[in-house]
């Protein structure tokens, strides 16, 4: 008897001793790799922040210095307005794709045809579609070619690019181009997971096409909505590749990003550029959580039975009951 | 009846007008340059950038970018750092999704969370200090250095697979440990054949990203030998500033291994996007 219990206990044992094991091996590289290149860099980043610093050589203790100048800064504080153009095309680029997904959801003939078509922007290099729209953009070629067979002059074209009133809706066009299948193709399949059946039932009530969308289509998906608007207007904060790789930032077109890479690798600024990714991961945090709130307030969750303002209404008109009482 | 019918019939044709028109915006900027790309010198210079080449079968712009570009250790190079990175991040994403899913244990969630924060810090932000760390460790100019960053930061190919573990049932991993598998087992000798198309999105996902990957490339690989093919493609524009016809060409040499890729593995890439959206 006992000498079963004993051979139960090292059977235990060994099970528990394996568990660590497996626990401790499988989880040491992807660990390791993102104290190296998430954790450690970011604590570095508050570190760097405030010193005033080269990569190599001597650090200085500057304080809130850096910060100060983050907002000081010209050239800084313009690139905020900057991305502004980046955010207008991010609701740009989200209108866009939930009107074809909604499109699609209706048969159509060809449908994995224009789903290809519209996606495949999105697998192209940054690089690579810099200079596609360079070209696509530059003086007399693509745009201007089209622009030209629609009877439009070519004193009345604008230079794309150099023209300091229009080349930053240019530069945010190319990420509207970019991204608007990959949304779509998202949207879809958020669109497609509700029952075929919903739409055949609302189309014989009578419903239109309006109605369809806002009852069945738009409840479907309205958290991937959200969650993409969170995602594309932080990710328009952090706009980059455009203007990095299509204008290298000159001309007013240079972005949060574009303007804290040249301090950081071309000036050798590191203290500033670290106080610039600071503030700008809080600008990105904030902006999460407020629109996670909004977003909790407008959209209301609720249970599945009753929207969260039903139930307010519900408990008003309770307390109201109660108050006749 | 008839009025619901002619209103389907307007939406039907607004339906296509628009759809077309998406495609059409979409594919056009492409479409010029593969039209360029078969030009020759004399035809880019003296026709309209609409107009049709003389002929498809011109292949001197692809030659010259193609050498002037060192495309080919470029391709080398990429290929190298394709198989290696993905190889190590399936493993590594798959182990860490496992030890996540299957066992209880004092900072699960804590590690979790470490992730799921590490995916709101910008990526480019993150490189200024990053460099500070490659240098340090002298990862800076070596292949394998710039393999390491770009294993680094993974954190769509861990929720892939986290995902696909909550519809695995742990009653497979109980019968095998009845058996007298090890955990180490079970991973690898049952779970690991089940992942298999986890692992395809992973490595269309992760792959066309680390295809299409230049700014660390361009920070970290500075040697000439070095490049791989985006910054190959960016290097080669110097000496050609704006002859679209050479850079066209090489363009299209980038974007084709991309095309093939995607019209095969459709379903993969959709399908990916979906499970790396979700994880929020």
């Amino acid at each position: 008897m006992g000498k079963t219990k004993k051979s139960f206990g090292e059977w235990f044992r060994s099970r528990k001793v394996q568990k660590f094991l497996v626990i401790f091996t499988f989880m040491f590289v992807p660990l390791l790799l993102l104290l190296m290149y998430t954790y450690i860099p970011f604590g570095k980043m508050v570190q760097f922040s405030f010193y005033n610093m080269k990569y190599i050589g001597k650090r200085n203790y500057v304080g809130l210095k850096n910060y100060i100048e983050v907002f000081k800064r010209p050239e800084i504080f313009k690139s905020l307005f900057v991305s502004v153009y980046y955010m207008g095309g991010a609701v740009l680029q989200l209108a866009l794709a939930l009107f074809f997904a909604t499109l699609m959801v209706f048969k159509v003939k060809g449908e994995s045809i224009f789903k290809a078509t519209m996606f495949f922007p999105y697998l192209i290099s940054g690089i690579a579609i810099g200079f596609i729209f360079k070209f696509f953009y530059a003086r007399g070629y693509v745009l201007d070619s089209i622009l030209m067979l629609f009877g439009i002059a070519p004193e009345n074209i604008p230079y794309w690019l150099q023209d300091t009133s229009i080349n930053n809706i240019s530069l945010a066009a190319t990420s509207v181009w970019r991204y608007t299948g990959q949304n779509m193709i998202l949207f879809l399949g958020a669109m497609m997971s509700v029952d075929a059946d919903l739409y055949e039932a609302a189309s014989l009530d009578g419903a239109n096409k309006w109605h369809q969308f806002k009852y069945i289509i738009l409840p479907s998906i309205k958290s991937i909505v959200v969650l993409n608007l969170i995602l594309s207007i932080s990710g328009s904060l952090s706009a980059f590749e455009p203007p990095y790789v299509i204008t290298n930032g000159t001309m007013g077109t240079g972005t949060y990003f574009v303007i804290m890479n040249r301090l950081a690798h071309e000036n050798q600024k590191v203290g500033l550029a670290s106080a610039m990714a600071i503030v700008l991961l809080a600008i990105i945090i904030l902006c999460t959580v407020a629109q996670k709130l909004f977003f909790a307030y407008v959209f209301d969750d609720g249970t599945d039975d009753e929207s969260r303002a039903a139930v307010r209404r519900r408990k008003k008109q309770n307390k109201i009951n109660q108050g006749l009482k | 009846m008839n009025k619901a019918k002619v209103e389907m019939g307007i939406f039907t044709v607004f339906k296509y007008f628009m759809l077309i028109m998406a495609a059409l915006v979409a594919i056009i900027p492409v479409v010029v340059c593969v039209l360029t790309a078969f030009k020759t010198e004399e035809e880019y210079q003296n026709t309209s950038a609409l107009s049709l080449p003389k002929s498809f079968l011109y292949f001197e712009n692809f030659k010259v970018a193609f050498t002037q570009a060192n495309m080919l250790r470029g391709f080398i190079n990429t290929a190298l750092v394709l198989v290696v990175v993905l190889t190590a991040s399936v493993l590594v994403s798959s182990m860490i999704a496992y030890v996540l899913n299957r066992f209880k244990f004092i900072g699960n969630g804590l590690i979790r969370n470490l992730f799921m924060f590490a995916s709101l810090l910008p990526g480019i932000a993150m490189q200024v200090t990053i460099y500070e760390i490659m240098n340090s460790l002298h990862l800076i100019n070596h292949l394998y250095g710039y393999m390491i960053c770009l294993m680094g930061t993974d954190i769509i190919s861990i929720y892939i697979f986290l995902q696909f573990f909550e519809n695995l049932p742990t009653s497979l991993d109980e019968s095998a440990i009845i058996d007298g598998c090890t955990y180490f087992g079970v991973f690898f000798k049952i779970l690991l054949p089940l992942l298999k198309p986890a692992i395809m999105t992973t490595l269309v996902l992760k792959g066309v990203g680390v295809y299409n990957e230049y700014y660390a490339s361009n920070l970290y690989l500075q040697s000439k030998e070095l490049k791989t093919i985006s910054t190959a493609l960016y290097t080669f524009t110097g000496p050609y500033g704006s002859q679209y016809n050479y850079i066209c060409a090489g363009v299209l040499i980038t974007i084709i291994p991309i095309l093939i890729i995607f019209l095969v593995f459709q379903k993969q890439v959709y399908g990916g996007l979906a499970a790396g959206a979700v994880k929020g």
